[in-house]
């Protein structure tokens, strides 16, 4: 269901315009391809003579590697390479070594699973047997994963001797970074409140969870150049780090992304793609890596867990007077810096007098944390949604006219320092209260739950390519793999740009040496930024075909005007033309000038934010402490929905996702460090029996930086649930939920409690 | 690793017989093809049997059915007659796994893996099920309550093989039900569980009853406290009370990652209590 939204807004960018292709609904162009099985995935690709490689990890969660030991694995028959941290180039950027050193242990592992040791053979068998020859010498130490304990000073320190950049007094060695936001004067703004929450909270570690593990398969010549094919969301990124990983220059290697089945931020980073390349370089022959599930558990990124304090003051009219949240952290061994987006993502749903947020990031002994949709927000927005939660019905307010009240809008100082354009949330908020969802009856141990939420996105660099072919079909190159229906979108883009029914376009994602260089597929970019250098390189092929239509007709390039798919005079004066049409132009190409493309390259801004607001009724069933969700509603800002179904999927996906890590996904750590669930099994992603319809209803409040009003949507989805579902279940059980997973002992024990 | 897939029993017990390093027998193989690709186990021989007479079979037997060892979740679940008989049986049969696991899975695999949290055991306890076990020393009956002896072990010896299971006859006025709880609500393994079997006069009184509880103990446990709480009863609210009682007073579970020691030990008692509720209904009786 789309709501129109009434008052477009005329920014730089955005013209308000009717749209023919834009808005429609049609078959998502890798349909065929995916429901058949001839779509390509990762561990799809082979080579003649490739090679298997698996990988030696650690089983402790915190030890020197004192030495390593791998002659048995290489005399065993079949084993071709064997690498080690030592073949690996050292680099000068501490992110990079970082990255690496997570790709391949250097040193000390830091957490169970970590990466050792990598072997290729002539088969998967082969290279396993070998792992079991290799002899670690470890010299074990203590070891942290909880977030709190590894602040305090008597935790292990993992980074010995390395030190991190602005971090005051009185934290220890395992805090990698600290930020602080905020504006007004917080001793009086507290003191305006006639009520003030103070709640502590814990969220633990998720996982992104997407079906299709890491996998790559890398070649390499005795030349020096190398190829490799990956599941990813980002070739460019592959190609930088691996290339300057085993020390080649980035044009020496192409990457060509496969099909990607789920990435959700996790693959915007390497594991498998340096080793398999360096075991290419070594071995001379093409190696393939797959990652198990458990791999992908204990290894590949899951998302940070947080504890946080937050202090809200309200009055009894319910005007937030202050808001305060302390966030700490901690996304593994390395640092990041999704505490510092938690922390300016916290209470950006607010217009407030005093406000201020202070994130510290802490090192422990878990893997690497990737980023997982909207990184830092979900448990940021869950702690200061569940506080203004608790004062609305400390208050006996609406949960919703409260946050009308206080919602962010054009020309609000955020929380974070900008200030906000033209955004959605007052919209959203009215969509919500105006929808039957809110007005439905509830039964018996049933509660309502609402929670708002927000993120950035992002723009970056961008590089399109479109080719105006003879028969009068349209090839776009983008370099963005298609994470979440971009090809069609970016299709649907082009053909309401030119004109031309949309199955004369057709978009494909190139390698890097086919296309300029693209930031990673992240901050919901693509639908924006990748839609927009669309719309440009349009554009300039539209300049092109109107300067050869001058040239047929005799008359000025500046004379002729495009129109639903044709060249036109602009007016009598110009002449008395009939329509040129695309298909017209192109075939007539060589006759003019030759080949007739557009392109479009820009590190794109104006992303524009996106908000939401999720309604969920949840039933707990007060003798097992079970959560079903009843009913669950989503209104999301979208700009403009380009493919409303794709839309709507990202919607539902980010409030299905979050519903599991609201009601029972988590890392389990046992004392030994290590992790318990490394599956599906005991990793509770949410089953389709578990969910209700998640109804979606989308909002267009052009955003100002884009031809067509586009926000991205990728991400604020998974932002509401968390703390829709724990406000739900809060008023279901009668006992305020103070830490995810609200698994169900968790719930009862909380019931029980409060008997 | 050798695989070999024999027409007959005798085959089948000869070569497992024989077999000097680890073996498995193979029906539904929905555990030992698990157990495979974790590199838990790394057998020298599998004898599938499902190419054995019978072995896929469900025959009706002296008013109760005997189920061949091969025969999936999925047929169960299409026999009329076997799920009128043994509704909860046929029930904790179909929790287990996927759709796809159900074409594959057996009741004796299920029993064979041992596993304390088996969907399908309590209600087979519950239900007074039989195996029929075939070995070099010839064939012989068990009750399967006495097949697990601790997780992943059972009472069967060398060489031998369970062909079937029989569910028998049960008076008129009879209904069963088994129960699971898990944190979501398929594709997972019981945190805990109970099966309840039992039957009421005329008057709606229960005149017999068995309670089983499972993932609450090494083994299933039959709790005679909660069967004897019922018995005499119409299943009042005091009498449901004493079973769950009685139910969560016979838990000795462990604490892991699925479920803490207090809340198996609560949520069994709920299991019990409910399936009860919910056997009574299928017997005729009416609350």
């Amino acid at each position: 269901m789309v709501t129109e939204y009434k008052e477009g807004s005329v920014g730089a960018e955005f013209n308000k315009r009717e749209f023919k292709v834009v808005g429609t609904r049609p078959p998502r162009p890798d349909g065929v391809d995916k429901v058949t099985g001839r779509a390509l995935f990762g561990a799809d690709f082979t080579a003649p003579g490739m090679l298997h490689a698996t990988v030696l990890r650690s089983p402790h969660a915190h030890a020197r590697i004192v030495s390593i030991d791998t002659s048995g694995a290489l005399a065993m028959d079949g084993v071709k390479a064997v690498v080690t941290s030592e073949d690996f180039v050292k680099q000068t950027s501490s992110g990079n070594q970082d990255t690496l050193d997570n790709c391949m242990a250097r040193g000390k592992v830091f957490y169970d699973g970590h990466a050792i040791v990598a072997v290729a053979a002539t088969s998967v068998k082969i290279a396993n047997a070998a792992l079991k020859l290799i002899k670690v010498e470890y010299e074990i130490l203590p070891h942290e994963t909880d977030v709190d304990a590894a602040m305090l000073d008597s935790a292990p320190v993992l980074h010995e001797g390395r030190k991190f950049r602005n971090i005051p007094e009185g934290n220890n060695a395992n805090v990698s970074g600290y930020w602080e936001f905020g504006h007004g004067d917080m001793d009086e703004g507290f003191a305006k409140a006639d009520i003030v929450i103070e709640r502590s909270f814990k969220t633990a570690a998720t996982h992104q969870g997407y079906i299709e593990p890491h996998a790559t398969l890398a070649t390499m010549g005795p030349d020096g150049r190398g190829e490799i094919w990956v599941c990813t969301q980002g070739q460019f990124m592959v190609r930088d780090l691996a290339a300057a990983f085993v020390g080649i220059e980035a044009s020496q290697l192409r990457v060509t992304a496969s099909e990607i089945g789920g990435g959700f931020g996790g693959k915007t980073t390497v594991y498998l793609e340096p080793v398999a390349l360096a075991l290419a370089k070594k071995s001379g022959r093409p190696v393939k890596m797959v990652m198990t599930r458990e791999e992908v558990f204990r290894a590949s990124g899951p998302t940070t867990s947080s504890s946080t304090d937050v202090k809200i003051g309200m009055t009894k009219d319910g005007r937030i007077t202050a808001g305060q949240a302390k966030l700490r952290y901690q996304g593994g061994a390395f640092p990041n810096i999704t505490a510092m987006l938690g922390a300016m993502t916290a209470f950006a749903s607010y217009d407030l007098e005093a406000v201020q947020t202070q994130a510290w990031n802490v090192l422990t002994n878990r893997p690497k944390q990737a980023a997982y949709r909207a990184p830092g927000a979900p448990m940021a927005i869950y702690t200061v949604e569940s506080v203004v939660d608790e004062l609305c019905q400390k208050l006996g307010l609406d949960p919703l006219e409260v946050r009308l009240l206080n919602a962010a809008k054009k020309g609000t100082l955020s929380s974070y320092g900008p200030t906000f354009d033209e955004i959605g949330l007052v919209a959203t908020l009215e969509a919500a209260k105006a929808h039957p969802h809110y007005a439905a009856p509830l039964g018996p141990n049933q509660g309502r739950g609402v929670s708002c939420g927000f993120w950035f996105n992002f723009a970056g660099n961008t590089s399109v390519s479109m080719n105006i072919n003879e028969d009068g079909t349209v090839a776009v190159i983008e370099g963005n793999p298609d994470i979440g229906g971009s090809r069609a979108s970016i299709s649907m883009m082009a053909a309401e740009e030119l004109g031309i029914p949309l199955e004369k376009v057709r978009t494909i994602v190139a390698d890097t040496n086919a296309i300029g260089f693209n930031d990673v597929t992240d901050g919901s970019r693509v639908t924006f930024a990748v839609g927009l250098a669309t719309i440009k390189a349009a554009r300039a092929a539209i300049q092109n075909m109107c300067g050869r239509a001058a040239q047929i007709w005799g008359i000025d390039a500046d004379a002729v005007d495009w129109v639903d798919g044709a060249a036109v005079p602009t007016g009598h004066n110009a002449g008395d033309f009939p329509p040129m049409s695309l298909a017209k132009i192109a075939a007539d190409s060589a006759k003019t000038g030759g080949p007739i493309a557009g392109h479009f390259e820009v590190n794109a801004d104006g992303a524009g934010v996106s908000f939401g607001v999720h309604l969920v009724d949840v039933e707990v069933d007060p003798e097992t402490g079970f959560t079903e969700i009843k009913r669950y509603t989503v209104f999301q800002d979208a700009g403009k929905a380009i493919h409303p179904d794709y839309v709507e999927g990202q919607m539902q996906g980010g409030a299905v996702q979050g519903i599991g890590w609201a009601l029972n996904e988590e890392y389990i750590y046992g004392e030994d460090g290590k992790l318990q669930n490394a599956g599906f099994l005991d990793y509770r992603i949410p089953v389709a029996s578990d969910l209700p319809m998640i109804d979606a209803v989308i909002l267009e409040i052009p955003n100002p930086g884009h031809p067509y009003g586009v926000r991205g949507v990728g991400e604020t989805g998974i932002v509401p649930p968390l703390a829709a579902v724990a406000n739900g279940v809060s008023h279901a059980a009668g006992v305020r939920m103070t830490e995810l997973p609200m698994s169900p002992p968790r719930i009862l024990a909380a019931i029980d409690g409060a008997k | 690793m050798r695989f070999e897939s024999p027409d007959t029993i005798e085959q089948a017990i000869g070569l497992l017989n024989t077999c000097e390093g680890t073996s498995r027998v193979l029906a539904g193989g929905t555990d030992v093809l698990v157990q495979l690709r974790l590199a838990l186990v790394e057998p020298e021989l599998i004898v599938d049997i499902k190419h054995i007479a019978g072995m896929r079979d469900i025959t009706a037997e002296d008013g109760g059915f005997r189920i061949g060892a091969a025969v999936s979740g999925a047929e169960m679940g299409e026999h009329a007659d076997l799920v009128a008989l043994w509704p909860g049986v046929v029930e904790a049969m179909e929790l287990i796994g996927s759709t796809q696991v159900q074409g594959r899975a057996t009741l004796a695999g299920n029993l064979c893996n041992a596993s304390p949290a088996a969907d399908s055991v309590p209600a087979m306890v519950a239900a007074n099920a039989v195996a029929t076990i075939v070995g070099p020393n010839g064939t012989r009956e068990c009750p399967v309550a006495d097949i697990p002896v601790s997780p992943s072990k059972t009472s069967l010896t060398k060489g031998e093989v369970i062909t079937s299971i029989y569910l028998p006859a049960r008076p008129d006025n009879s209904g069963d039900a088994y129960l699971r709880f898990i944190p979501r609500t398929e594709m997972d393994i019981a945190v805990s569980s109970a099966g309840v079997s039992l039957t009421i006069n005329c008057d709606g009184v229960v005149t017999q009853a068995r309670v089983s509880l499972g993932a609450v103990a090494p083994t299933v446990l039959v709790v005679e406290d909660a069967s004897s709480a019922i018995i005499g009863t119409k299943l009042e609210d005091a009498a449901i009370a004493t079973l769950q009682a009685a139910c969560s007073a016979a838990c000795n579970p462990i604490d892991d990652k699925r479920g803490t020691v207090e809340f198996r030990t609560k949520t069994a008692g709920v299991m019990a209590k409910r399936a009860a509720l919910i056997a009574y209904s299928r017997a005729g009786g009416s609350k």
